[in-house]
């Protein structure tokens, strides 16, 4: 097992054939993910070469979905379509399967675009949303496994260590780190850094928690919201395994935005130092440097009699 | 993307909701015609800058900072008032709470009419993280510091949760105004003005409108007296409007070219320069550098796919800074490769003859490659493999940390 998606998960990509889409679709296919097709509106019945093999573009989700019976999409669709894009995934997969996950990887998506299109999301249980502005999500199997968004899919092995981040490139750091020890992950997800998304940290340790491949997970914040606060104070109360942890932006001054649209400290609110502090509170074992992740996790797994 | 306070009631004015006469001034002479022309018994001379606390902050010659005048608004009884008021704003650098220590150059006035105030609120629309959705926030303590009033009176501040499907619903526009304790006319005054600028707030792409002080007039009107506002940059694209309200010598001229260029830049105060790719793992680099005894000199984000001359574009960016005693290059390749980016470091570096020094960290997709082409290269780089002993080397090499 691992959570939300599978080794063989049949995924979608919206906007397949931009150069976007395209490109880490490519890359996806190169990965081992079940790629079963794209939609992109206008192109329907064409067909879109990846790694030497034809794939099939439908002209809406509905039409996808209902083909293909996918149970994933990944979203590459540019900012002023994205919200739409996201919407029209999660009608068609609520009215032809009740249920199914959306990736959308697409940074610089209209805050008010994400109100709307997490309420429209909301309002169908089946489907998850993850992101905006992510990564995405990957499952690494024993050979390829499901690479949904545009990580690095070979610095990944099958594991039991289950990874959780607000920050791309971060989460490739915390990869890099529990394969320093040795350890292997079973799910890795990039919820994203915009103020307004999807799937949220306690979402994925709920999950990670009720997971049997998981044994242990690494969750990276960064400033801004409270997001951080509010799962660690979850996790106190609801998990048993071992989590690790780092949040990123100790030293960035207040009222700027660093990068993401969601990291920035605003009213004293949403400090690195408050986050820690709310990690440590929960028994959450933290790195002051991403390059500790490792020994730290290590550390967390040996008290836990997990190595 | 913020607007000026005379920009931000022009919109106000512009979708029903009541504010007062006023005039936007750039010179003394404006700021006379415009007192004659307001015909008001007494107006406010307020100056114009991007920044909270204007009415107790404090005015200073820009070239001697000596003191001119305390407040930067002002409340005028006369002409000669008026004038007096604008001479030491106008030129001068104004200095807030939220400034800093340099204070900014105030160039734009508003001149507006008085009223007679019976009570002072706190109005505020905004995006709701917590919620995912817009959030109104009032209270009956107007015309203060909000951050005090929620942490001492906590019941004072009332919020209501907008449901982006049905909008702002009149039952709650209604309690809302019940709840600042408001009757009769004034209520009414209070939901029109509200409904009013919900509409402009989703309309415009608003990401937050502040009103300190909304006020209630002695004749039951409710106005605006103040107003802070802010777009939402990534709808900037719907917006070409946008363009003529951006006041650019509000923002920092090399964090906007660095926009341009597609990099993300934040200047700091230290003295180690730092090239990142990834918003989260540049703010890391940062954090790591201040653990080993280091201060970062900027936040410097080349985004997921950058070719040499951004990065090349981004080293020159961070070399304008004098401050500037070594850099430290932290690239996880993802997308990007590490043989790219060291080809593009080398390239940079000759070009900018690089004197000072330079540690790179390289990991991820074609990472040997990526270290063998700086290990051939003549250049004085120092790699490192991981963050830690990246920024441990560049605190070494540059003499330790401080300023």
């Amino acid at each position: 097992m691992a959570i939300w998606i599978e080794e063989d998960a049949k995924v979608l990509v919206q906007g397949i054939t931009g150069k976007q889409g395209m490109f880490h679709a490519d890359k996806m296919v190169e990965y081992g993910t079940n790629i079963v097709g794209g939609c992109t509106p206008g192109k329907g019945g064409q067909t879109v070469e990846l790694q030497g093999s034809n794939y099939p573009v439908w002209n809406s989700m509905t039409e996808a979905i209902t083909e293909t019976d996918a149970d994933a999409t990944v979203i590459y669709v540019p900012p002023p379509f994205a919200g739409e894009a996201i919407m029209e995934a999660a009608d068609a997969f609520d009215t032809v399967k009740g249920e199914g996950v959306i990736v959308c990887i697409t940074e610089g998506i209209p805050t008010l675009d994400m109100v709307k299109a997490v309420a429209y999301v909301y309002n169908r249980p089946g489907v998850r949303l993850i992101g905006p502005n992510c990564p995405g999500i990957i499952t690494p199997g024993e050979t390829g496994g499901a690479k949904i968004g545009i990580m690095p899919g070979h610095i990944h092995a099958k594991g039991r260590i289950g990874i959780v981040s607000k920050s791309g490139t971060l989460t490739y750091e915390a990869v890099a780190q529990t394969m320093s020890i040795g350890e292997g992950q079973s799910t890795c997800i990039g919820i994203g850094g915009d103020p307004v998304n999807g799937t949220g940290f306690i979402e994925c340790l709920a999950a990670f928690e009720a997971d049997e491949q998981t044994e242990a997970i690494v969750m990276i914040g960064e400033i801004g919201g409270t997001a951080e606060e509010e799962a660690a104070a979850w996790a106190a109360e609801n998990m048993t395994k071992p989590i690790v942890g780092f949040v990123a932006g100790a030293t960035a001054p207040p009222g700027k935005r660093m990068g993401h649209a969601g990291a920035i400290i605003s009213g004293g609110k949403g400090t690195a130092e408050e986050k820690f502090a709310a990690f440590e509170a929960a028994g959450i074992a933290c790195a002051k440097d991403p390059s500790e992740l490792g020994s730290v996790l290590l550390e967390s797994l040996k008290k836990a009699g997990l190595r | 993307m913020n607007i000026h306070e005379y920009q931000g009631k022009e919109l106000l004015r512009a979708n029903g909701v009541p504010v007062l006469d006023g005039v936007h001034c750039k010179t003394v002479e404006e700021a006379l015609d415009a007192y004659d022309l307001l015909n008001s018994k007494v107006v406010a001379v307020k100056s114009q800058i991007h920044a909270g606390g204007r009415g107790k902050g404090t005015l200073y010659n820009p070239n001697t900072r000596d003191h001119v005048m305390d407040g930067g608004v002002k409340i005028a009884f006369s002409r000669d008032e008026v004038k007096s008021y604008s001479e030491n704003i106008l030129g001068n650098i104004l200095v807030t709470i939220q400034t800093g220590d340099e204070g900014k150059l105030v160039s734009n006035l508003y001149i507006e009419s008085g009223c007679d105030i019976e009570h002072e609120f706190y109005l505020a629309l905004l995006v709701d993280r917590e919620n995912k959705a817009v959030m109104i926030m009032a209270s009956t303590e107007g015309g203060m510091n909000i951050e005090d009033v929620a942490h001492e009176t906590p019941e004072l501040i009332h919020k209501i949760t907008i449901d982006p499907n049905s909008g702002l619903m009149g039952f709650q526009n209604r309690d809302l105004g019940i709840a600042l304790g408001l009757s009769g006319k004034a209520l009414k005054s209070f939901m029109k003005m509200l409904a009013s600028m919900y509409h402009m707030f989703v309309s415009n792409d608003c990401t937050m409108v502040e009103i300190n002080p909304l006020v209630k007039t002695k004749s039951d009107e409710i106005v605006a007296l103040d107003a802070k506002v802010s777009f939402d940059e990534n709808a900037e694209f719907r917006h070409k409007n946008w363009d003529t309200l951006r006041d650019l010598s509000e923002e920092e001229d090399v964090e906007v070219r660095a926009k341009e260029s597609g990099l993300s830049y934040v200047k700091l105060d230290g003295n180690i320069g730092c090239l990142v790719n990834g918003a989260g793992l540049a703010m890391a680099t940062m954090d790591v550098i201040k653990l080993y005894g280091g201060e970062p000199a900027n936040f410097l984000d080349v985004g997921g796919g950058a070719n040499e001359e951004q990065v090349k574009t981004a080293f020159s960016i961070i070399l304008e800074d004098p401050n500037v005693k070594g850099i430290l290059v932290n690239i996880f390749g993802g997308i990007m490769r590490c043989d790219i980016i060291a080809r593009g470091v080398i390239a940079a570096t000759e070009a900018l003859s690089l004197e000072v020094p330079l540690v790179v960290r390289l990991a991820g997709t074609n990472v040997d490659e990526g270290k063998a082409i700086l290990a051939k290269s003549t250049l004085n780089i120092h790699p490192a493999d991981d963050l830690a002993e990246g920024a441990q080397k560049i605190v070494a090499l540059i003499g330790g940390g401080g300023q």
